[in-house]
């Protein structure tokens, strides 16, 4: 087998696209010191009493910045259609466009229903109005189809922890040594220094971020919501305690804390299944909260949903907390859990408490921002509507409050869902929690930094990964910030 | 503002106190006792023998107790052996048992001994504090005029180029960790790979002779990561005036713009970005933990890897105190120099 170059048979492309960047940095260059330098394009006014303004040299920048611009776009996309269809014969970046295959399709579908039913979709309609929420949507997506498909094994071109003899910080498009029948004749972005496979590595990295995060952010902000609504709406005592203590968590450095609790002595002793305990009956509490102060009106109604609605999720929250039959399993002392035939999933204690830590970390900012907007909101004449009405405080605050302050939440939760991933991909560096072989990126980041002045490759694609996730989410958060402040 | 300030000074303390014995609870937990008596006596030790180790030298008395020993407000504890030999906290080798002050503590001054650098923690904590000072310092010139910069040029012309070129960097910028810049930047301009070679991939020298060659990388890594929000913040801010009553007046008046930017609009778009670079400090502690882990720059960040890595109890305990005390001292000052710079707000 021969080594693949990055772009194999159509290295034809790369002096255009090269010409094609060129032309656009020099444009965008160009475009900025114009603005500040050029005079503004004259303005004449018609005979008909309108205004026209001249394009001008300005004008003509423009011009050259939104052609050059589309050439790039056109030849990234040439890359990848070519790469899909010629496979390996295109290079690294043929072969490697070929393994997304899948996610090249779910993203077309997706962008495709999306822009046909903009109108119908409200809020994430509006977004496909904003180029910069597009991009930055497309990039949340493309991990996201990224990491599913690739727990699927799809996309993964080797098992991620299977150690290849000789492959030991070889240089991305290297051929195995000797192929077996089957197997992928190519580790299309290198080995590590334990000659793993860096692409199937890089892929499935993308999985475990995209179970945690938005799942953390999630209780974060469940935690958040249930704490912070009375605590502004309310206010008094019970405001100052409780932001009393929000402001003791936020004043721990993070780091501090997640060395202090992301250790195995600390699991061992149980304080992790203790705050998952806690902290996780939040949601349950948010659930019941909800729909018993919409639905108590009517009780032949509201019993059978809360009964319905509260058994399940009592039931995942005591499958999530215990495992293996014990809630709290040290060597002294064992609470008793749900019995294992009961027990849907297991979890185990090492994702656990990275999971308790990293919502602990992340909900005294939620509380903060919704406290925030319940003082700001409890003054509207809605709200007072709602009073004098006789409604009762909950449904005040889950009904009237909550809808109205969905759009920052929206935005911040997006945000969030990037400082999370920022979050575990700190944990990973400092080798704290996740199992040492997994193929998180933080973790991959850390064992690649070791020998970065010789072989960049195993530490920059996860590097470029975290990097392109996280970008993506805040273009996300811009761009929804954007269009629903159009409203 | 006086009573403001007190009330302000006794939450701080509070909040020290409780936050000091979370540390202590959580580094004090029966496995991480075992493992300090492994570390510190001999790793092959029974059960029996480590417990005898931990009564030695009074990690069985009661949590609150022990906690109040560190503090200094109760007494040190003592234990006389078989021989009548008297040992305990306060004693040490020079000084004998009858000499030695009841109470040592961190009101008496006294940090405790790491067990890693086998000095007192104290020491360790203020050398560190001096390297990473140092650091910090040289993130702060850079970040703050950088970030005021890039947000005031973006805020004062809404939807310019200029305007969406900063707004760019400054999203790239938050969206890029320290471990990630700091690797690419590794990557790039200090590998024999790509052979630029401009800077030192470790600023491990730095420490004694910090060059721009080997302190470079490291000050960049921390102070993109923290500019870009900044930067953000007072963009957000800057706009907001810009469109006030007030500045539309001097613009009819006439006045030229470069004045209306830097006299009327500067100090009240500044209020808000003052609050967000001194609430800033607690995640720059995290930048600094990343990076000098990253470049093997052996400060306080460093230290505090160590200690954790090591469960050494009274380091650590002396890191958090250290850092509590920087965030809550940044807390307090962000607050006063709000009501300082906002002539609007009045505390009553």
């Amino acid at each position: 087998m021969e080594p693949l170059s990055w772009t194999g048979s159509i290295a034809f492309l790369n002096p255009l696209l090269m010409l094609a960047l060129a032309a656009l940095a020099i444009s965008i260059v160009v475009w900025i010191l114009g603005s500040i330098l050029l005079p503004e394009a004259p303005i004449n006014v018609n005979v008909d009493g309108t205004v026209s303004s001249g394009s001008g040299l300005f004008g003509l920048v423009q011009t050259i910045l939104r052609y050059s611009f589309f050439a790039c776009v056109a030849l990234s996309v040439a890359y990848i259609v070519l790469g899909i269809l010629m496979g390996t014969g295109a290079g690294i970046i043929g072969a490697i466009s070929q393994q997304f295959l899948p996610v090249w399709l779910s993203l077309v579908i997706l962008f495709a229903m999306s822009v046909a039913f903009k109108r119908r979709l409200g809020l994430y309609g509006k977004l496909f109005d904003s180029p910069i929420g597009m991009i930055g949507f497309g990039l949340v997506m493309f991990w996201v189809f990224t990491g599913v498909f690739g727990a699927l094994d799809l996309i993964v071109t080797h098992d991620p922890l299977t150690q290849v003899s000789g492959m030991k910080n070889k240089v991305p498009g290297t051929p195995l040594p000797s192929p077996e029948e089957g197997e992928y004749a190519w580790y299309l972005l290198g080995g590590d220094n334990l000659a793993r496979d860096v692409f199937s590595r890089m892929v499935k990295g993308a999985w475990i971020v995209v179970q945690i995060a938005p799942l953390a952010t999630m209780f974060a902000f469940m935690v958040g919501i249930t704490l912070g609504l009375p605590a502004g709406y309310y206010g008094g005592r019970l405001d100052t305690f409780l932001s009393f203590l929000a402001n003791l968590i936020l004043a721990f450095p993070v780091i501090l804390l997640f060395y202090l609790l992301v250790t195995p002595e600390i699991v061992a002793t149980g304080v992790p299944n203790y705050m998952a305990a806690v902290l996780f009956i939040f949601p349950i509490l948010f659930i019941g909260v909800l729909l018993n102060s919409r639905y108590y009106t009517r009780p032949n109604f509201r019993t059978p949903l809360l009964i319905g609605v509260l058994g399940i999720a009592i039931w995942l929250y005591l499958s999530l907390i215990s495992t293996g039959g014990y809630i709290v399993n040290t060597e002294t002392y064992s609470i008793w859990g749900l019995p294992t035939y009961l027990d849907l999933f297991n979890i185990p204690g090492g994702i656990l408490v990275v999971f308790v830590s990293v919502v602990f970390v992340n909900s005294p900012t939620v509380f903060r921002i919704v406290r925030g907007l319940a003082l700001d909101i409890k003054t509207r004449d809605y709200v007072a509507a709602a009073q004098t009405r006789g409604e009762g405080p909950w449904y005040i605050m889950l009904w009237e409050i909550l809808p109205n302050a969905r759009g920052p939440l929206i935005v911040d939760f997006c945000l969030r869902i990037g400082y999370t991933t920022i979050l575990l991909g700190t944990l990973g560096f400092f080798g704290l929690g996740l199992p040492p072989e997994s193929p998180d990126w933080g973790s991959t980041i850390n064992e690649g930094r070791r020998l970065l002045s010789i072989y960049l490759h195993p530490a920059l694609p996860p590097a470029l990964a975290l990097l392109s996730l996280v970008l993506g989410l805040n273009l996300l958060a811009d761009g929804l910030r954007e269009e629903s402040l159009k409203d | 503002m006086g009573v403001f300030f007190l009330r302000r000074l006794g939450t701080m303390l509070l909040t020290a106190l409780v936050l000091t014995f979370i540390v202590f609870f959580l580094t004090n937990l029966q496995p991480n006792l075992e493992k300090v008596a492994k570390f510190e006596g001999n790793a092959r030790m029974t059960d029996a023998e480590v417990a005898s180790w931990l009564e030695k030298r009074g990690y069985t008395q009661p949590l609150l107790k022990r906690y109040g020993e560190w503090l200094g407000v109760s007494k040190g504890w003592t234990y006389t052996s078989d021989e009548g030999r008297v040992t305990g906290r306060c004693i040490r080798d020079n000084i004998p048992a009858e000499e030695a002050p009841q109470r040592c503590g961190l009101l008496q001054g006294d940090w405790g001994q790491s067990s890693v650098f086998k000095v007192s923690a104290g020491k360790v904590v203020s050398e560190k504090l001096a390297l990473t000072g140092r650091l910090m310092l040289w993130v702060m010139l850079l970040m703050v005029p950088l970030a005021l910069i890039v947000g005031i040029l973006a805020g004062m012309r809404e939807a310019s180029v200029l305007d969406r070129t900063l707004s760019t960097f400054s999203i790239v910028t938050t969206a890029t960790p320290e471990y990630v810049s700091g690797v690419i930047f590794i990557a790039v301009f200090t590998s024999s790979a790509v052979g630029l070679k401009w800077f030192k991939g470790t600023a491990t020298q730095a420490m004694e002779n910090p060059t721009f060659e080997n302190f470079f990388l490291p000050v960049l890594t921390i102070a993109l990561y923290g500019m870009g929000y900044i930067a953000r913040m007072t963009r957000a801010s800057m706009t907001e005036v810009m469109t006030a009553q007030y500045i539309r007046t001097a613009r009819l008046k006439g006045v030229s713009f470069g004045n209306i930017v830097m006299k009327h609009a500067l100090r009240n778009a500044l209020i808000a970005p003052f609050t967000v670079i001194m609430l800033q400090f607690p995640w720059l502690l995290n930048g600094v933990v990343i990076v000098e882990t990253l470049f093997n720059y052996k400060g306080f960040g460093w230290a505090l890897v160590q200690a954790a890595g090591n469960n050494d109890i009274q380091l650590l305990l002396a890191i958090s105190v250290v850092s509590v005390f920087v965030v809550l001292v940044t807390q307090l000052i962000s607050d006063i120099g709000y009501v300082y710079l906002n002539p609007r707000i009045r505390i009553s």
